[in-house]
């Protein structure tokens, strides 16, 4: 049976480590049991809070859909705080550990640190989570997910996220102590895979973002319980550097992720090591700033400061986001020419395994990531267009493109490997589970792409009623937000049914599946990613001679494709400041 | 002999799943410069797309600002109040006040204090504060949004340039009643009529 590239021979006597280690027969990895037992683990953990989440979601759709109007507004406001909590907080930083867990374990054939030890953060990780779940519905912090103070939660909720925090930092210590043992045991030659480098940089995120969440959380538990004063402008900041920076953990693992799908799927090549790790490096050194643009329209700092954090330093993040978007998708090219595909400019996009829904989630990811979430993101990021555009719902529009239809539909594709590879089972109910990524996605996209034209016209994000029932004043929103906001809701609810799939087929395969085993990886059979039937055949020099060497180099098809992303860039760029010209002037 | 060549020529191309062993901080491909040319250069277009506003555009949200306590802010309020009150509308008092002047509005749970009734063509200084917890103000529908934080007074320079009624939406949760909201701003004609 074929097998991928491997880190080190077959013939490592792994007998000589401990019985702890199994082979995986479809990688070659060395993979440590107890990894993969805490992998599982905040896998499940994830899907917990997905569901959760996704709930939450349907009751805010059915309420935000004016025709429908479904919750009271309190439980509207505590739904919504479950939702981006459960979401935004539990749903990913849990899979991101089984992240860390992977790329310093199994990618790397080491032990894990203290296996013991990362049980004990999982327990305080699920402890907080539960703390916080408990405070959240049972009314005691109807303050939604940033919690600006002086709203107030009961001091356990603060606390519950303290527990949650902490324990995601010490995963992340146990994860640079495994590079440490890794490095020194010499399970792998050479330098890190740069997959592993990513994840690398997204702990490394992931320490600073939750040194801002202890600046953040522990005054804010201390001034609830009346220990403190914290002033409200200097508590939004906090909450930023840790709220923004935390979604720049997602990106890092999300673009790790985007590698490794396009390794698993169709074995895409790393064109450069220098450029993407560069890139990686980017993220760490310039993203902290980049939380000032949640601030570009408040009192408590000057324009410069606004520019100088925003421009500068994010502007230098976003170019790492723009090579990463060129480099995942070159070397998905790449991949595919060296392998014979060298058909035309996108005979390598026709060839491709859109069946597997690793690789059309890794598709998805990626496109809607960079055409939907990355434009909107650094346009609304802008100091004056975010004039028109602060707290409207074009701010959840652009979110939901980078979060949803980005980090977790990356998150979506790699699950479809992890059940056979780490679970050992066979992805039940196949069919559904190849059209599961569209499904997700492209109700997502509806969703976004709604959601911001609504926000346009100045519709408000986190509001109960734009109808303002009870207002000393009547206000009607122009005729066609409903419109809007009525495809937005469906779009939404097709997304729903696609998270409700994944759900019901990770569940299931998880618990009831079939048990994967080697005789299953034969072509056409069902329940198996293409690329654990038939892996990508491992490449040799010979096989440069089918790179072409034109005027666009290796690869004239995603130049193409960056050159069309640029100009939306620009043309969506430039109309948000005509846009902008026609309103009040404001100095 | 081509550039990738004399890179990859010999060496097999491999996936981010392995670790590069040997030199790898080597020259990158020409598509890849391309593109790394190309995108630092638009990175240099969004930076001084700001600072270019700042000297040229018309909305800039720098203002004025100052820290203030909640007591001092409703008080010069409640004075701007008595001082330009023309009117009332649903028990909320409508304030002219002379053009060019400071204009005050508070945010508080759940109403914008006063309505403001401004003339179009000449600029106010709009100052912004709450006395409780954050809101948003959103001007509709001419969509201009700022964070509202108490606290803090921002000051801000605005010139409306078309005469209406325009409601102000809270767009920042502010508790229950946050849907309940709305305020009023009046802008009538050069000559004062609506």
């Amino acid at each position: 049976m074929s097998t991928i590239e491997l880190n080190v021979p077959q013939s490592t006597p792994l007998s000589t480590l401990t019985r702890l280690f199994r082979r995986c027969e479809v990688t070659g990895l060395a993979v440590h049991r107890p990894a993969e037992m805490l992998m599982r683990a905040n896998a499940v953990a994830a899907t917990v809070a997905l569901l959760i989440g996704g709930i939450s979601a349907i009751l805010i759709l059915l309420t935000r859909w004016q025709a429908v109007h479904l919750l009271q507004p309190m439980m509207f406001y505590r739904v919504l705080t479950a939702h981006g909590i459960s979401m935004l907080i539990f749903f990913i930083i849990f899979f991101e550990m089984a992240v860390l867990y992977f790329a310093a374990g199994p990618l790397l054939n080491s032990r894990i640190a203290a296996p013991k030890f990362g049980w004990f953060n999982f327990a305080l990780m699920t402890t907080g989570a539960v703390l916080v779940e408990w405070m959240i519905w049972t009314g005691k912090a109807d303050v939604l997910m940033t919690s600006y103070i002086p709203l107030r939660a009961h001091p356990l909720y603060y606390l519950g996220i303290i527990f949650f925090a902490v324990g995601a930092l010490f995963v992340c210590f146990q994860f640079f102590a495994t590079l440490v043992i890794a490095k020194r045991e010499k399970t792998y030659e050479g330098s890190l895979p740069l997959i592993t480098f990513g994840a690398v940089t997204a702990a490394i995120i992931a320490v600073i973002t939750l040194l801002h969440g202890a600046a953040t959380y522990i005054p804010a538990f201390l001034w609830s319980v009346g220990l403190l004063d914290m002033d409200p402008q200097v508590y939004r900041m906090l909450w930023w550097a840790l709220g923004h920076s935390s979604q720049q953990i997602n990106v890092a693992a999300m673009v790790a992720i985007w590698y490794l799908l396009g390794a698993f799927t169709v074995g895409a090549v790393v064109l450069n090591e220098k450029i993407s790790r560069t890139a990686f490096v980017l993220y760490i050194l310039f993203i902290s700033m980049a939380s000032a643009h949640h601030l570009l329209v408040d009192p408590g700092f000057s324009s410069s400061w606004k520019v100088v954090n925003t421009s500068y330093f994010m502007y230098m993040a976003v170019l790492a986001s723009m090579l990463h978007g060129f480099t995942v998708p070159a070397g998905v090219e790449v991949g595919q020419r060296l392998r014979g595909v060298t058909r035309g400019l996108f005979g390598w996009v026709k060839n491709a395994p859109w069946s597997d829904p690793g690789f059309s989630s890794l598709v998805l990811s990626v496109v809607v990531f960079g055409f939907v979430g990355g434009i909107t993101g650094v346009t609304i990021g802008t100091e004056q267009i975010n004039i028109v555009v602060h707290n409207t719902l074009r701010v959840p529009g652009h979110f939901h493109a980078t979060v949803v239809s980005g980090t977790a539909v990356a998150f979506m594709g790699l699950t479809y490997y992890l059940i056979p590879l780490i679970f050992r089972k066979k992805v039940a109910f196949w069919r559904l589970a190849q059209v599961q990524p569209y499904l997700f996605a492209g109700g997502m996209l509806i969703f976004s792409i709604f959601m911001s034209f609504s926000g346009g016209f100045g519709v408000p994000r986190r509001h109960w009623d734009i109808n303002f029932s009870g207002a000393p004043f009547q206000q009607a929103f122009h005729p066609a937000v409903d419109a809007l906001m009525a495809i937005m809701a469906l779009g939404g609810l097709l997304a729903a049914v696609g998270g409700g799939l994944y759900i019901l087929i990770t569940v299931w395969s998880v618990f009831f599946g079939k048990p994967f085993t080697e005789a299953d990886r034969v072509a056409g059979a069902k329940g198996l990613p293409q690329g654990i039937i038939r892996p990508p055949r491992a490449l040799t020099a010979a096989d440069n001679r089918n790179l072409p060497s034109g005027r666009f180099g290796h690869a004239p098809g995603t130049m193409a494709l960056v050159l069309i992303f640029l100009a939306a860039f620009a043309v969506y760029y430039f109309a948000n400041w005509k846009l902008l010209s026609f309103v009040w002037k404001i100095g | 002999m081509s550039a990738h060549e004399t890179e990859h020529g010999a060496e097999p191309m491999h996936t981010g799943m392995v670790a590069p062993k040997g030199r790898w901080w080597v020259p990158a491909h020409k598509s890849e410069k391309v593109w790394f040319t190309i995108a630092f250069a638009w990175c240099m277009v969004l930076f001084a797309m700001m600072p270019l506003w700042h000297w040229k555009g018309g909305q800039n949200p720098s203002g004025i600002r100052s820290k203030v306590e909640a007591a001092d802010f409703k008080a010069r309020v409640d004075q701007f109040v008595a001082d330009y009150k023309v009117d009332e509308m649903n028990n909320i008092p409508v304030v002219e006040p002379p053009p060019g002047s400071d204009v005050y509005l508070l945010g508080r749970m759940w109403t914008w204090y006063p309505v403001l009734k401004l003339r179009k063509g000449v600029e106010y200084t709009l100052h912004l504060s709450s006395i409780d917890v954050n809101h948003g103000f959103s001007l509709y529908p001419v969509n201009i949004n700022f964070q509202v934080v108490p606290g803090y007074d921002y000051g801000l320079k605005i010139v409306p340039t078309e005469a209406g009624e325009f409601s102000i939406i809270c767009n920042e949760f502010c508790g229950v009643g946050h849907h309940m909201m709305l305020g009023k701003v009046i802008v009538t004609n050069e000559d004062g009529s609506r």
